[in-house]
């Protein structure tokens, strides 16, 4: 399935900062843990993620640190701050109104979804 | 098996220098994307793919990023994914604006040469009128190089009818105010004017775009590394000269004439715009030589500047106020600000706060409390002696260069204790600026009148 590319953008942040909630991270592993999550719908180039990170490092919502994990090369993990935490809750906000009207929507036109074939309906 | 490894790296080598050849990818930025680049090329390897498979793939991804992979004939295949990185019209088109780029500097450098030898044709010499050349040295050699900026960034109407104009109001107040012969005014416009017009180059520098933060720090980076080539270039000028003179003299040739009349001047005039030439050509090479001084010299000028307060309170000796004191201590200001600017200016802002930045406050601090030391004194020589155009010019200085290093003081400590963001403090040292060209303009146009031209 292909995701539209302004839906892709707009999710980026709240995915990005959502994943640093949990652990610090790098690059990298932020990718394939977006691929993973998504069950590899959501495919990120790096032309996408390392710009939106280091701007979320400019506005602060994230900072970073060059560390040498033991027996690995240098690497640049990234942790989300206390402003970071907040413009999250603020899109989860925002994002859990966007859903929230998607699912009654969903629901009165369900005939036309193809996620609820009719015969469940019966 | 170690064959593909030495080719794997030698492969990302080669992508690394190709990386680093985008203005817009620093070198941390390569770093991080060899780092994924490796992880990339380590999970194709597993999956089954040679390493150079793995690489072309990994290259291939990457190199949208910056949308360069546009097709272009195979050279070789071992460096297929150059295709994938490199933009053959650009690098044409580069060559053509390096070349356009030295055409307009040849043409400013021979317009300095001009400017400069021009008013000898109405009998003003370089040797016999010095108090002309004085009060428009700056004018004449700075004129070419705002051409020189005002071409090469094609700046639009407003922005040269802007420069234009601030040059001609520096050039007639210079010149039509009636100073006394022996006035300090004259002395303070001399040095005031290039320090005006400096700032009038920096509006052609940033393309007429001087409100920007980022083009003023460029102005400040720019300013840096000119000097420095401004240096070298003198150094080499000076060995040119006492071997112009040594030879001339050994075959009985008096070449001092020459040297005075159109060596020095001429090549003066012509290095103020070749030096800036090179800061923009020759970027790379010479990039990070004002950080590096001012890494170096940081801490030395913070012992030197803690020893005299120690030296101070031991001995409880004051300072002692001459005339020239003031001068110095302007001096001094001037040069802990340099230090800062240039550390702020290479610094990564998004960098936590280090051990530079506790010896940048030790700097700071330290010359504050000097300067306070000073200011005392010399309010009381003030208010005993009154004001001249020397010492009010000077006090000025003082006075705007006390207040941003305070201000600059009270914002490493909320950085160090992290409280505020780096960028808070370049912000302020961008935005303090034009303090600096409205009090330079102040003393060339206001100070002459209010102290009637003594």
């Amino acid at each position: 399935m292909h995701i539209a590319k302004d839906l892709v953008a707009a999710s980026a942040t709240p995915l990005v900062l959502g994943i640093l909630a949990e652990e610090e991270s790098y690059g990298y592993a932020i990718l394939k843990e977006i691929s993973d999550r998504s069950g590899g719908r959501l495919e990120w180039t790096e032309g996408l993620l390392y710009p939106l990170l280091h701007r979320l490092e400019r506005l602060g919502h994230v900072e970073s640190s060059w560390r040498t994990p033991e027996g690995g090369r240098r690497r640049k993990y990234y942790a989300i701050t206390e402003d970071g935490l907040r413009e999250l809750a603020e899109q989860r906000k925002q994002w859990a109104a966007v859903t929230d009207a998607l699912q009654d929507v969903w629901k009165a036109t369900r005939t036309l979804g193809p996620v609820l074939p009719p015969a469940l309906e019966a | 098996m170690t064959g593909t490894d030495t080719e794997l790296e030698a492969q990302i080598a080669e992508w690394r220098s190709y990386m680093l050849r985008r203005k817009a990818i620093s070198e941390a930025d390569v770093d991080e994307l060899e780092d994924h680049l490796r992880e990339r090329v380590g999970d194709l390897t597993e999956s089954g793919l040679k390493p150079d498979e793995a690489f072309l793939i990994a290259v291939k991804r990457m190199g949208r990023m910056d949308e360069l992979s546009r097709e272009f004939a195979r050279e070789h295949s071992d460096r297929l994914w150059k295709q994938l990185v490199l933009d053959p019209d650009r690098d044409a088109a580069a060559d053509t604006e390096r070349r356009r780029g030295l055409l307009v500097m040849i043409a400013c450098a021979a317009l300095g040469v001009i400017a400069i030898k021009l008013p000898a044709l109405f009998g003003l010499g370089f040797d016999d009128s010095g108090d002309f050349y004085g009060r428009n040295i700056g004018l004449l050699v700075l004129a070419p190089l705002a051409v020189y900026f005002a071409w090469r960034r094609r700046l639009g109407g407003a922005a040269i009818g802007v420069v234009a104009g601030l040059f001609a109001v520096g050039a007639i107040a210079n010149n039509a105010y009636p100073f006394d012969a022996e006035s300090q005014s004259i002395v303070l416009s001399a040095i005031h004017l290039p320090l005006l017009l400096w700032f009038v180059v920096g509006i052609a520098y940033a393309g007429g775009e001087w409100r920007s933060g980022q083009k003023r720090m460029d102005f400040i980076r720019f300013t840096g590394e000119w000097f420095i080539y401004l240096v070298l270039i003198g150094l080499g000028g000076g060995v040119l000269t006492a071997f112009t003179v040594g030879v001339f003299g050994a075959i009985g040739v008096d070449a001092e004439v020459f040297i005075s009349e159109w060596l020095m001047p001429c090549g003066l005039a012509a290095a103020i715009v070749v030096a800036a030439w090179l800061v923009e050509a020759k970027q790379s090479v010479i990039e990070n030589m004002a950080p590096v001084l001012t890494r170096v010299f940081t801490p030395l000028f913070a012992v030197t500047l803690v020893a005299v307060l120690v030296a101070i309170g031991v001995t409880t000796n004051a300072i002692d106020v001459e005339r020239d004191m003031l001068i110095l201590f302007d001096l001094l200001l001037a040069v802990v600000l340099g230090l800062v600017l240039y550390s702020i200016s290479a610094r990564d802002a998004n960098a936590g706060p280090g051990v530079f930045d506790w010896m940048q406050l030790a700097l700071v601090v330290s010359a504050l409390l000097i300067d306070v030391l000073v200011l005392i004194a010399i309010l009381g020589r003030i208010t005993e002696w009154g004001l001249t155009p020397n010492k009010s010019a000077a006090l000025g200085e003082n006075l705007i260069l006390f207040v941003n290093l305070a201000w600059t003081a009270w914002l490493y400590v909320s950085i160090i204790r992290r409280r505020k963001r780096f960028a808070v403090l370049e912000n302020w040292q961008t935005g303090y600026v034009p303090v600096y060209a409205a009090w330079a303009a102040a003393v060339v146009l206001l100070f002459p009148p209010l102290f009637s031209f003594a």
